[in-house]
């Protein structure tokens, strides 16, 4: 049996008296696709956060292929093969598409240790960069400042740069959020077409998506799992009716 | 959709024309512009229009090399710090020491420690410091300095105090050419120093290493999520940093011939941010306008009121920061977008 490519064993988390994660355990097979379901403030951004070690947990372990992965800091953990994306848009503003999405790659590949070459001259790290770009069609936008771009496709280069982090496991936090539902469709399309082996885990609060594109779904509330289980038995558990999906209705644009 | 952006099904044609297009916009962003002699041209220039003001040129091309080497960090890394008078007195006092203690004459070895020793000194307080930001940082930095500077105090038989080290006569250059009472050699030592070290700071700016500085600049959280060591790489660009704001006060002892513990003082870790914030940061030309600007003013406004100069410096600074953001360099890319000289920003 392979170890999952994702598991969370007990995981707990807690700023002084308020608990934001209290014994999570969750497991991801390789080539997953997970979504983690919850009212605001269930604590799904802190769970992403404890996986890729932007925040210590106070206890528990998080493996990534079967290595505990909870001692290393941050980058160590991403160099591991962890990429996210953020739910407000964490981009370099005044640098172009291709700029940033070059900045994942050379950090990945370890280009950005050369102080004395020019970076115009890394053409594996560029070609690779436009090939990113390409496949989500935002060549075109790429010698554009990213603050110029419409959301939607700044959300896109919010992904684009994900990707070019050549992740085993990928952490989508909305990737949807603030894009106009006339929009929205390439964001979709983008998630649905990725490489079958990477590993997703995406929160969403648009059912429709959810339930389109995750074959699991994680139901958390105040830091804890409330259930699990597949889109059909999620959508006919009464306990996440009550507490989630009326709320959650009204949420979804 | 953006209108620019192609339709999913336009011919490879237009896609490959696209990349064609990004890769040379990446490819010559660096390339160096013909305006980019401009700076240079003046300060040949004011060798032969200005031939008795050498000393004032002099040491703006000392300060001018000082605000660089602070926008290697404060413009591309956005280190804020109020201590870089710290390496600048290091490498001053380096110089000093190994003239007038060890009687190491020839100047661009001189140059060599001094870089090395304010590296180390860079390094070491990087290393401690650049985990702190904002705030923190500006504290940290300023208190370094004063630090440094009691230290030489403590050790005065060592470094002259308050008193100084006189008597820095350095070597002729190269072992040929000798100092004039006019300081025309000085001025072009200077200048020759200066343009060596913008070649290595403009080399770095455009590496990919310069770029994930911008990064850190830019947004540093998304920088830890791409796996970036950012404290590492701010450590680097403190050291280079350091180096050369040795480099500069080690030109500034062998120019003056006497360097005392003032070096270190907090006017001057003030007076170079002031400087390239009035030229504007993140330029590297922004040094050259800002050091420039801030001499010939003080120089000007000193023979006006010797004791209120300041005054006038300080209005200037407040209508820079109120009227040009980005500094007078900004103001000016702003303005002509399509200069040859707008660098990235």
């Amino acid at each position: 049996m392979t170890a999952p490519a994702l598991e969370i064993r007990n995981l707990q988390k807690n700023f002084g008296a308020l608990q934001v994660a209290n014994d999570i355990n969750l497991a991801l097979p390789r080539g997953a696709r997970h979504a983690l379901i919850g009212p605001n403030g269930a604590g799904k951004t802190t769970l992403v956060n404890l996986i890729t070690g932007r925040i210590k947990a106070s206890s528990g372990e998080v493996l990534l292929d079967g290595d505990v992965i909870t001692p290393l800091p941050q980058a160590g953990r991403i160099r591991r093969g962890i990429a996210r994306t953020f739910q407000v848009n964490q981009l370099f503003r005044g640098l172009t598409v291709l700029e940033n999405v070059y900045l994942a790659i050379s950090e990945r590949t370890g280009a950005c240790n050369r102080l004395w070459r020019s970076a115009g001259k890394e053409t594996q790290v560029i070609d690779e960069a436009l090939d990113h770009l390409q496949s989500l069609e935002l060549v075109g936008d790429a010698c554009k400042p990213v603050r110029e771009l419409p959301y939607g496709r700044q959300r896109l280069v919010e992904i684009a740069i994900a990707l070019a982090q050549r992740p085993k496991l990928l952490l989508l936090d909305e990737p949807a959020a603030g894009v106009p539902s006339s929009e929205s469709h390439l964001i979709l399309d983008v998630i649905e077409k990725l490489d079958p082996n990477i590993t997703v885990l995406i929160i969403e609060h648009d059912m429709d998506v959810v339930f389109r594109f995750a074959s699991r779904i994680t139901v958390l509330v105040a830091g804890e799992v409330l259930t699990e289980g597949t889109p059909e038995e999620i959508a006919a558990d009464e306990r996440v009716r009550s507490v989630y999906l009326g709320e959650g209705r009204q949420d979804a644009r | 959709m953006d209108a620019n952006s192609p339709p999913a099904s336009s011919p490879g044609g237009v896609i490959a024309a696209e990349r064609k297009r990004a890769v040379v916009y990446l490819a010559r962003r660096d390339r160096l512009r013909v305006a980019e002699a401009l700076p240079w041209l003046l300060a040949i220039a004011a060798y032969f229009v200005f031939p008795n003001q050498m000393v004032l040129g002099s040491q703006t091309l000392i300060m001018i090399l000082f605000a660089l080497s602070l926008d290697l960090i404060l413009g591309y890394a956005g280190i804020v710090t109020l201590g870089h008078a710290a390496y600048f007195g290091v490498g001053a006092y380096t110089a000093a020491l190994l003239l007038v203690d060890l009687h190491w004459t020839e100047p661009i070895s001189g140059l060599v420690c001094a870089a090395i020793v304010a590296a180390i000194a860079g390094f070491l307080s990087g290393w401690l410091l650049l985990r702190y930001r904002g705030l923190a940082l500006l504290v940290l930095t300023l208190s370094t300095t004063i630090m440094l500077q009691q230290l030489g105090n403590l050790f005065r038989d060592f470094t002259g105090g308050y008193d100084g080290i006189p008597g820095i006569n350095i070597a002729p250059l190269f072992g040929r050419f000798d100092y004039d009472l006019y300081g025309h050699t000085y001025y072009l030592y200077c200048l020759g120093v200066l343009l060596v070290m913008f070649y290595v700071v403009r080399r770095i700016v455009y590496s990919p290493f310069g770029q994930a500085l911008v990064g850190i600049r830019e947004n540093v959280g998304r920088m830890h999520a791409l796996g970036s060591p950012v404290h590492w790489r701010l450590v680097v660009a403190y050291t280079i940093s350091a180096a050369i704001a040795g480099v500069a006060g080690a030109l500034f002892a062998h120019t003056n011939t006497l360097v005392t513990l003032g070096v270190f003082d907090f006017d001057q870790s003030a007076a170079v941010l002031m400087m390239l914030i009035l030229g504007g940061t993140g330029w590297l030309y922004g040094a050259f306008i800002g050091a420039v600007l801030y001499m010939v003013l003080q120089n000007e406004l000193a023979k006006l009121s010797p004791a209120f100069w300041q005054f006038g410096i300080g209005l200037i600074l407040i209508a820079v920061v109120l009227l040009a953001r980005h500094g007078v360099y900004g103001k000016l890319a702003r303005m002509g977008r399509s200069l040859p000289w707008s660098v990235q920003r």
